[in-house]
């Protein structure tokens, strides 16, 4: 156990180093291709940090995100506030955000927490236009710094990278022995004097500052910030897809879920151009009925049929 | 799309995912002039940029090509439109722009739909040096971004014109004596509305006018008839709407309902669109927007017809003609070049002077100060009623209640 | 007297759009995020035959009502039957739903935009109609006539008629409905089916009075999943009150307060329900 997890983090520190490289070897296509990939690794890395151990499907990536990418352009154009300060202060808005949110609504059971997460980045939204309609103003929300497609990569790698140190550490932890039990059973947990509730929000902040983050460095990518376009109620779907895809029982299942869905993605862009939302819909569906246990579990189960 | 193009854009699509390589593929022979163009045709920004921005890019490819193409020293060359789907994702509209311009190797890119969506791809077309002569992209930082991005043009205006485009209209009707001063003014709580509201407030006061009535609402509202109700109550002499497409829509409705008709009625976005007054018939006569034209003159009537012929819809009284004039300064600036040289092409953009349906247009600093600012719904069509430096603006009418 | 009868009208429009959801997700038990596409396919159904034939959206309504039916039907039988037989635990489903309505829905959007890409917009009884000196839409009225039939013959369906009862019985619970005899995948089915129509039903009335095009479902998908959580999954009359109470909350919040709120007033009330009651107005608590 112990050998397999400082080798899981060895192949996981050598794919970092091959990752950064990327941009050296493409500045154009494929390095687009990859900021966005490597934006839903670390969106799905952080999602299932959270979502892997506890079970709870949180559809709060878009308030998050949306968090981080519009205090970073506020700051920025309405207040001259500098991109670093910003990018400091963002993520802990979003972990306190997390921390109301998760101990209003953690003890709820799964679906509840579901819906509840999913209409919070329409409310964020909705607080955040009416306070800067009626106290801050604003002349529009530009983030323009100079920063090209390679540095943004290089933050989402180093973001996914922590993100995956972090995970790997607590699945060696206290907290990560005490999620496995709530996942598996809350109610043993609460016998065994786990504090589950606690554990539970630690890690939804955790996910929150991480996704804020992730926003925070795509908002200069964006340049101009549309509140209704970073609280996005589809990206918290697509992060969740591709982290189900990939599979939530391991923490490296989003990251083989996220590459092959973007090629997807492109390829049905690129083939069907006029009617690209009709063909990914479709695809979805064949995932769904042809890959039940993600990318993960085929790969597991080619690994059983090898080992029998 | 035919089957042969459906096969090589498959292909490429497969060879490009499957070998993970830079091949650079060129599945057809430089026989073609390719222009890309990415929009939306999913996703909240779609219901705008299927009535502005499509038709009319289709309509001028058509065009190009039924006169043979376009003429370059080496002969004529008819265009090729590769078109993608930006789903309304600053993402997803990033990724389909560089992949114009590294993989399907695109000679022009048609400027995208939206500011946002202008602002986040001008690096991508300033780093391979495409002209980007934006059209839906309205700020009030046109000095400092083209700066930054020297092959960035702006055509619609600025934030604050379009304001002051309100605000003359207004001033004239009360210097006349036909309004008082009170407005009252609502706005969409999002990116453009928010603006557009902060920069009128000052305007407004320092005009002289009293805002009686002054509040936001959601995105999405789904019944807007309190808001309606309190400008009413207010008993104002204008109402201005910061509104987007569906809001203007639903706020005109509610003011129908309630009988609310001051004497000056402007909603924003949408109201140039021929499915305002396909809605709302000849209710809306008089009522203000944003935008305009004049649809009087020989160039913009045979623009409008064959908008109507070829695409089978009828154009907006706005951006839908900005939108073909900037196709028609691009045709006209290769024309010119005579090349695919997209450096050449950007510097004739800057240094000579187009006619174009929308008259004589040339840019100073990047930017052609020739535009629609107010329009107004007058017999059935909107009429450009206040502009800057663009002719034929017709007076404006007062609004007599909804008939 | 304002915000009462503006409230109330509101509240018939956000019944329309959460009372089918609820007979899927409490019934069928599927979590259908494709709700909001298909009641903009109702939407778009009406706007089309009034466009091109100047047909009363009321009159699409009842023809299109036993078309969704059938279409609904199908999609249970087709697409998320194999779900429901595949799925090992109620978790296993509800990712399994997610993920293939969430397909569905992007599928349908691709769709109607072949079909229509621009605004649906027309006028359709867009007159002012006076009830005790308060002036609504005659188009909203009717849709709030059409919303109190629907609820009120649901309601009466399901507690007062055997098939009725079966589909509540499901919906309570699924093994034990098995055991006394009752087929609940055909019940499911049924719920399923009956939920997709009325969805549809309601986006031919909504289109009346909100302008809406192809890619705005996911707004009426999460407020009409807000509305069933809040009231109570597997209970209509829960959906239809909660509906009300937003209805109203809201166009007090615009009215009194600022209609910059409205969005927030109703997180806000649906955050305190879930607080004091997690199971819903009229749920009953999980086990």
């Amino acid at each position: 156990m112990t050998q397999n997890g400082w080798k899981e983090l060895g192949l996981i520190a050598g794919l970092v180093v091959i990752a950064a490289f990327v941009p050296i070897m493409t500045d154009g296509y494929w390095l687009t291709i990859a900021v966005t990939a490597m934006m839903y690794i670390a969106l799905a890395t952080a999602w299932t940090l959270f979502s892997g151990p506890t079970h709870y499907i949180s559809l709060a990536t878009g308030a998050f995100f949306g968090v981080g990418g519009y205090l970073v352009a506020t700051g920025m154009s309405d207040h001259d506030i500098s991109f670093w300060t910003m990018a400091a202060v963002a993520p802990l808005v979003a972990v306190a955000l997390a921390a109301l949110v998760g101990a209003a609504t953690l003890r709820l059971s799964g679906i509840y927490f579901v819906i509840f997460t999913l209409g919070l980045a329409e409310m964020i939204r909705g607080l955040v236009s009416w306070v800067q309609n009626n106290f801050l103003g604003s002349r529009g929300l530009y983030v323009l710094t100079d920063f090209t497609e390679a540095h943004i990569y290089w933050m989402l790698l180093g973001v996914a990278a922590i993100v995956y140190l972090i995970g790997w550490l607590i699945e060696r932890s206290k907290l990560g022995f005490a999620l496995k039990i709530i996942g598996n059973d809350e109610g043993v947990a609460k016998h065994l004097g786990i504090n589950t509730a606690a554990a539970k929000v630690m890690l939804f902040m955790i996910t929150g500052y991480f996704t804020a983050l992730v926003g925070v460095i795509i908002a200069p990518r964006y340049s101009y910030i549309e509140p209704n376009l970073v609280f996005s109620p589809e990206l918290s779907f697509m992060v969740v897809i591709m982290a189900l895809l990939g599979g939530t029982q391991r923490l490296w299942g989003p990251i083989i879920g996220v590459i092959p869905f973007i090629l997807l993605w492109e390829t049905i862009t690129v083939s069907f151009p006029y009617s690209t939302t009709l063909f990914l819909g479709l695809s979805f569906l064949l995932i769904v009925y042809f890959i039940p246990n993600g990318v993960v579990g085929l790969i597991e189960k080619f690994w059983k049929r090898r080992d029998a | 799309m035919n089957r042969r193009k459906m096969l090589s854009r498959l292909s490429t699509a497969l060879a490009t995912v499957g070998t993970a390589s830079l091949l650079t593929f060129s599945a057809l022979a430089s026989d073609t002039v390719k222009i890309g163009a990415v929009a939306p045709k999913t996703g909240p920004l779609a219901g705008g940029a299927t009535v502005t921005q499509w038709p009319t890019v289709d309509l001028w490819v058509a065009q190009v090509n039924e006169r043979g193409g376009l003429k370059l020293k080496d002969g004529q060359k008819k265009i090729e439109l590769i078109a993608y789907d930006d789903k309304t994702n600053p993402g997803e509209h990033i990724k389909a722009v560089q992949r114009l311009a590294t993989q399907d190797e695109v000679d022009f890119i048609v400027a995208p739909y939206g500011t946002g969506f202008n602002i986040a791809a001008a690096p991508i077309y300033a780093k391979y040096g495409y002209p980007q002569i934006a059209v839906s992209a309205i700020t009030d930082k046109i000095g400092e971004l083209t700066e930054r991005y020297p092959s960035l043009f702006f055509t619609l205006g600025s934030t604050t014109a379009f304001v002051e485009g309100v605000r003359d209209v207004l001033t004239g009707l009360r210097d006349k004596g036909e309004i008082g001063n009170k407005i009252a003014m609502v706005n969409v709580a999002d990116a453009f509305g928010i603006e557009l509201a902060e920069v009128a407030r000052p305007i407004f006061k320092e005009a002289g006018f009293e805002l009686v009535y002054d509040k936001s609402y959601p995105l999405g509202t789904p019944d807007l008839s309190p808001i309606v109700k309190g400008a009413k109550a207010s008993n104002p002499d204008a109402f201005v709407a910061w509104s987007y497409p569906p809001d203007t829509f639903g706020l005109t409705e509610q003011s129908i309902i309630e009988d609310f008709s001051p004497k000056a009625f402007y909603t924003a976005v949408a109201t140039c669109f021929p499915a305002y007054a396909g809605k709302f018939g000849s209710k809306i006569n008089n009522n203000l927007g944003a935008g305009g034209v004049n649809p009087d003159t020989p160039k913009m009537k045979a623009y409008r017809d064959a908008h109507k012929e070829v695409t089978g819809k009828d154009a907006d009284y706005w951006a839908s003609a900005n939108t073909y004039v900037s196709l028609q300064i691009l045709e006209q600036a290769i024309e010119g070049v005579g090349e695919l040289d997209r450096e050449k092409v950007t510097a004739y953009i800057k240094a000579n002077t187009f006619d174009t349906i929308m008259g004589d247009i040339s840019f100073d600093n990047q930017n052609s100060n020739k535009f629609w600012t107010v329009g107004q719904w007058q017999d059935g069509v909107f009429r450009g009623v206040a502009s800057v430096n663009v002719e034929g603006a017709v007076p404006v009418r007062l609004k007599d209640g909804w008939k | 007297m304002d915000i009462l009868i503006s409230g109330l009208l509101l509240g018939g429009t956000y019944a329309l759009i959460a009372m089918g959801l609820n007979l899927q997700y409490g019934v069928a038990r599927i979590m259908n995020l494709a709700n909001g596409e298909m009641l903009v396919l109702g939407a778009l159904a009406a706007f089309w035959m009034y466009s091109v034939a100047e047909l009363s959206p009321l009159v699409t309504m009842i023809v299109i009502a036993p078309v969704a039916f059938a279409g609904n039907w199908l999609i249970y039988q087709l697409l998320l039957r194999p779900l429901v037989k595949r799925a090992k635990t109620s978790g296993q489903l509800e990712v399994d739903s997610i993920l293939a309505t969430f397909g569905m829905s992007f599928a349908l959007v691709g769709i109607m935009v072949a079909i229509h890409g621009e605004y649906f917009t027309y006028s359709f009884l867009a007159s002012p109609f006076d009830i005790l000196g308060t002036t609504v839409a005659l188009n909203r009225l009717v849709a709030f006539l059409v919303a109190a039939v629907i609820g009120v013959g649901l309601v009466l369906w399901l507690n007062y008629t055997r098939p009725g009862t079966a589909v509540r019985a499901v919906s309570v619970n699924t093994e034990a409905a098995k055991l006394v005899g009752i087929n609940v995948p055909r019940v499911s089915a049924i719920a399923f089916a009956l939920g997709g129509a009325v969805t549809v039903v309601g986006g031919t009335l909504i289109s009346t009075f909100i302008t809406l095009d192809a890619s705005i479902g996911v707004i009426f998908t999460m407020k009409a999943l807000i509305i069933v959580i809040m009231g109570g999954v597997g209970d209509i009359r829960g959906s239809i009150i909660a509906a009300i109470l937003l209805g109203l909350v809201e166009t007090a919040v615009a009215t009194l307060i600022d209609p910059g709120l409205t969005l927030v007033a109703a997180y806000v009330i649906f955050l305190g329900i879930l607080l004091f009651r997690p199971q819903g107005l009229f749920g009953k608590r999980a086990s």
